[in-house]
């Protein structure tokens, strides 16, 4: 009974807080003279507030298609994306972006590249300082603040990335395959980070990865997607408890669960696998 | 248990004298650049003091040292009203090249419209050599002094131009970095600013550099023109005169001054970027 109470009093805090994504229909379809892709197939999704929902499949089933189109650089060619009800057209600040590849201005040292948003819209010198030097703190880059990009290493980066999306403030961060190019200790630790992060913001995450693991790790709710046409194929609710630690990536119920995602992944694998023969 | 002492190797005297050697010469970098120069006026003298004459002819050239003696006396007597004049003409002629070059430059790698506008003309005058300017120079400009910053900034225009347009374009078709700003909230305002033009300024630092080069490579074009004053000037009024010494003092000095200026705008714009690491091969 009381824990119906506190998902109650949840849904309720949640119902309050912006973040909401609605994706209605929505189809990528690339026209070629006698042949058509769908890239992505009517999807249809549904993100609560401060959800953190991962977007898992093979490559090649428009997961970060799907991601371009919420982040506004592509142009859907059915259906529209909301966020917190209203519709998106084009990129934004209230949308955050973090990419797959290390994307921070290299003429910028790490704080005037976290500090661009802010000085965008206008907020004052001050301010901006205080807020930024704040994010730093959080993720342990204060001291690297002066510090060009190419002198930061990749995990230093992809943290300055992170943070450089969340000083706005965003409604959503997206996230597209982050942690793809770093090394496994690397990954484990900046997962983990993000999770500490994400309980402190409650920011809506929408999160493409292929890695199952990490999936589950991280996510309130699993979308895994298929290929030809790129769909999404279940949704899996992950229950784990949090504040979650590396070492329940060995308990019994993520195993289990990594099972379950395994056997759904690995039919749309194949297919993808057979098609690029 | 007998215990195996391994002896030192006894080393050579001329193996340590040829590590010393190495330490002091070799491994050295301003060495290595004082030794390309002598080899190269050394192959220089030696050719002159051979008379080599196969196919290609040094008989006639001067050599180094009567280069020297040419420069010693052109040096005490008051050089200083050539080089003033050479160097104003490289300079605003380098100056207009930069600002316009630059200016167009950027607008036509930013804007469709204006690369449809602009850039036919000026690939059809692209192509155009110096020296061929000469009789337009001649007959556009009030005096020759103009006409002679104009045939620089000609030679230093185009590479500006051509650096300029590819640093914007090739930064705008970098998807990533555009796409951050888009979702940072920038508009083409703020891209513009914060990341097409610094994204183009290795590319137009290498105009810049390339662009200095050519105004100096187009002085003694430049100074056919010239009554009385200037290097290229010099240069070219010792061929009209058979005086060979000079030419080559004079062909020296400009290599010389457009090297010395080339460097300059290289630390200077270095200097604007201090975000680049250059690593080469064998450096330490």
């Amino acid at each position: 009974m009381e824990d119906v109470m506190v998902t109650m009093q949840r849904t309720a805090e949640r119902q309050t807080l912006k973040g909401a994504v609605q994706v209605e229909g929505l189809s990528v379809v690339y026209r070629r003279k006698n042949y058509e892709n769908r890239v992505l197939d009517s999807i249809q999704l549904s993100i609560q507030p401060g959800e953190f929902v991962c977007l898992l499949g093979p490559s090649g089933c428009g997961k970060s298609t799907l991601l371009n189109v919420i982040a506004g650089f592509l142009k859907p060619s059915a259906g529209y994306v909301l966020v917190d009800q209203m519709p998106i057209s084009r990129p934004g600040a209230d949308r955050g972006f973090v990419f797959q590849q290390y994307s921070l201005l290299p003429w910028k040292t790490t704080f005037q590249n976290i500090e661009l948003g802010l000085k965008i819209r206008g907020v004052p010198k001050a301010e901006r300082t205080e807020r930024v030097h704040e994010y730093l703190n959080r993720v342990g880059l204060y001291k690297h603040r002066s510090s060009y990009p190419h002198q930061l290493s990749g995990g230093m980066q992809q943290r300055a990335s992170i943070i450089r999306a969340l000083v706005n403030s965003p409604s959503v961060l997206l996230m597209d395959e982050p942690f793809a190019a770093l090394d496994a200790q690397t990954r484990h630790m900046m997962q983990e980070m993000l999770l500490g992060i994400w309980d402190d913001l409650k920011t809506t995450v929408i999160f493409v990865t292929h890695d199952i693991e990490e999936a589950i790790f991280l996510g309130d709710r699993i979308c895994t997607m298929g290929v030809h046409p790129g769909r999404i194929k279940s949704e899996i609710p992950i229950d784990l408890p949090r504040p979650r630690h590396f070492d329940d990536t060995l308990s019994k119920e993520f195993l289990a669960l990594h099972r379950q995602v395994f056997t759904c992944i690995r039919e749309e694998t194949m297919k993808s696998m057979e098609e690029s023969f | 248990m007998a215990v195996t002492v391994s002896k030192p190797v006894p080393t050579r005297w001329f193996g340590r004298i040829g590590d010393v050697l190495k330490t002091l010469f070799w491994g050295n970098r301003p060495f290595r650049r004082v030794l390309a120069l002598v080899i190269f006026f050394g192959g220089w003298q030696f050719l002159c003091a051979i008379n080599f004459d196969f196919f290609i002819n040094f008989q006639l050239i001067p050599s180094p040292w009567e280069v020297l003696f040419a420069t010693i006396d052109f040096v005490t007597s008051d050089p200083w009203i050539h080089f003033r004049s050479s160097i104003q003409r490289v300079f605003f002629g380098y100056l207009a090249a930069s600002v316009l070059g630059i200016f167009l430059g950027v607008l036509i790698g930013w804007f469709e419209a204006v690369e449809d506008l602009f850039l036919p003309p000026l690939e059809l005058l692209r192509p155009i050599p110096a020296v061929a300017w000469i009789p337009l120079a001649i007959l556009m400009f009030p005096n020759a002094e103009s006409g002679m910053v104009y045939i620089t900034f000609i030679g230093a225009f185009f590479p500006m131009l051509i650096s300029t347009i590819r640093g914007v374009e090739s930064t705008l078709s970098d998807t990533v970095l555009i796409r951050v700003g888009q979702c940072l909230g920038a508009n083409s305002w703020h891209i513009f600013k914060d990341i097409v033009i610094p994204g183009s300024m290795p590319s137009i630092a290498s105009g810049l550099t390339i662009g200095m080069g050519n105004a100096w490579f187009c002085l003694v074009t430049a100074e056919i023109l010239a009554g009385r004053y200037g290097v290229g000037y010099i240069t070219w009024e010792s061929y009209v005169t058979s005086n060979y010494p000079p030419i080559v003092m004079g062909m020296l000095l400009i290599g010389l001054m457009g090297a010395l200026s080339s460097w300059a705008v290289g630390r200077a714009t270095n200097a604007l970027m201090p975000w680049r690491v250059i690593n080469k091969q064998g450096g330490g």
